[in-house]
């Protein structure tokens, strides 16, 4: 025998377990000192030679690691291990983003305390990464000049769950006629007030611009900690 | 395409308060903002997957969408986005950056049906 149908009132958030697992990372990451940065962009965007060299610029002067995702492939693991920072693949097999538990699960038997700076490579794609906190404490949103000036527009809840974007490959941006006010506009109607940063992680123009950007964070994180 | 993933989440949590509370469930009521990142009806296709060999199989999932509200801090209240595509106030034209709704994945109510045992 079953009564009439009724309401009741729940209010959880779907995604509440990843928020939680999210959580514990954060206080981990905090605890540690170590300052995490994700990278979010879609397939081609250059976020594997941007990452390649950041690491290998930034750790003359900081300890610097990075774990990539991957639907299938160890290519951007054995790419990165050329910076010879510390790297560690994670392969999603078809999940099409990372999830907290899996930046948990990689992490594990890592030492964080001997950290400044970790990077978390996303799987390429602007839809699915959005919706999932992985504890970082900033979220870079990769856009290549050769994708077109309305990718913004087009993906506008990961620019506006994103921190910073970073425009890549501004070597090219003459060949393929890259109209940069209108990029830059499209950036800051779908995120008012959103940094930009420019730059080519093959000629190095702007890279020194992002370096001084993320220093300044993680002494800004170290002062608000103490 | 993470709705199925979603999906499979909004079931999990479903049955277990419909455990908690042995009750049987016959529609989730969810709130889905502008700005979760994911797709309606990609979700509702995903939920019947999700729902099969489980408790929940035959429930209906009641989708409210909810739009995108800023705060503006010229007018110094709430206003509705007219488009996610642009954040400004659409009295005065400000950008606005701070997003009051429009994220939310939350499921607010579930409906129920009380089931007494079956008597031996």
């Amino acid at each position: 025998m079953c009564s009439e149908p009724r309401l009741i009132e729940v209010r959880k958030n779907v995604l509440k377990n990843n928020d939680v697992i999210a959580r514990v990372l954060r206080e981990r990451f905090r605890a540690a000192g170590v300052f995490v940065v994700s990278l979010v962009s879609s397939p081609g965007s250059g976020k594997t030679a941007f990452l390649e060299k950041t690491l290998t610029l930034l750790r003359s002067n900081y300890r610097v690691a990075a774990l990539v995702g991957d639907l299938a492939t160890e290519n951007d693991a054995l790419r990165l291990a050329r910076s010879q920072a510390p790297v560690k693949q994670i392969t999603t097999g078809t999940l099409c983003h990372l999830e907290a538990a899996m930046v948990q699960a990689a992490l594990a038997d890592w030492d964080l305390n001997h950290l400044d700076f970790l990077f978390i490579e996303n799987v390429g794609n602007l839809v699915c990464p959005s919706s999932y906190d992985l504890g970082e404490d900033l979220r870079l949103v990769l856009l290549s000049v050769t994708e077109g000036e309305d990718k913004p527009l087009k993906y506008p809840t990961i620019f506006n769950s994103a921190d910073v974007a970073i425009v890549t490959k501004i070597d090219l941006a003459a060949a393929v006629e890259f109209d940069w006010p209108a990029a830059y506009g499209n950036i800051q109607a779908v995120q008012p007030g959103m940094p930009v940063i420019r730059l080519s992680a093959k000629t190095d123009e702007g890279m020194k611009q992002y370096l001084e950007f993320l220093a300044a964070r993680l002494a800004g994180r170290s002062v608000t900690a103490v | 395409m993470h709705e199925l993933s979603i999906a499979m989440s909004i079931v999990e949590l479903a049955e277990e308060e419909a455990e908690r509370r042995g009750v049987q469930i016959s529609a989730v009521h969810l709130k889905l903002g502008a700005l979760s990142g994911v797709v309606k009806d990609a979700l509702l296709a995903s939920y019947e997957m999700a729902c099969d060999d489980t408790s929940l199989k035959g429930s209906r999932l009641i989708v409210e969408e909810i739009p995108v509200v800023i705060f503006c801090p010229t007018c110094q209240t709430q206003r509705p986005l007219n488009s996610v595509q642009l954040f400004s106030c659409p009295q005065c034209g400000t950008p606005c950056s701070e997003v009051v709704h429009g994220r939310e994945l939350e499921v607010v109510a579930l409906e129920i049906q009380e089931c007494a045992p079956n008597p031996v």
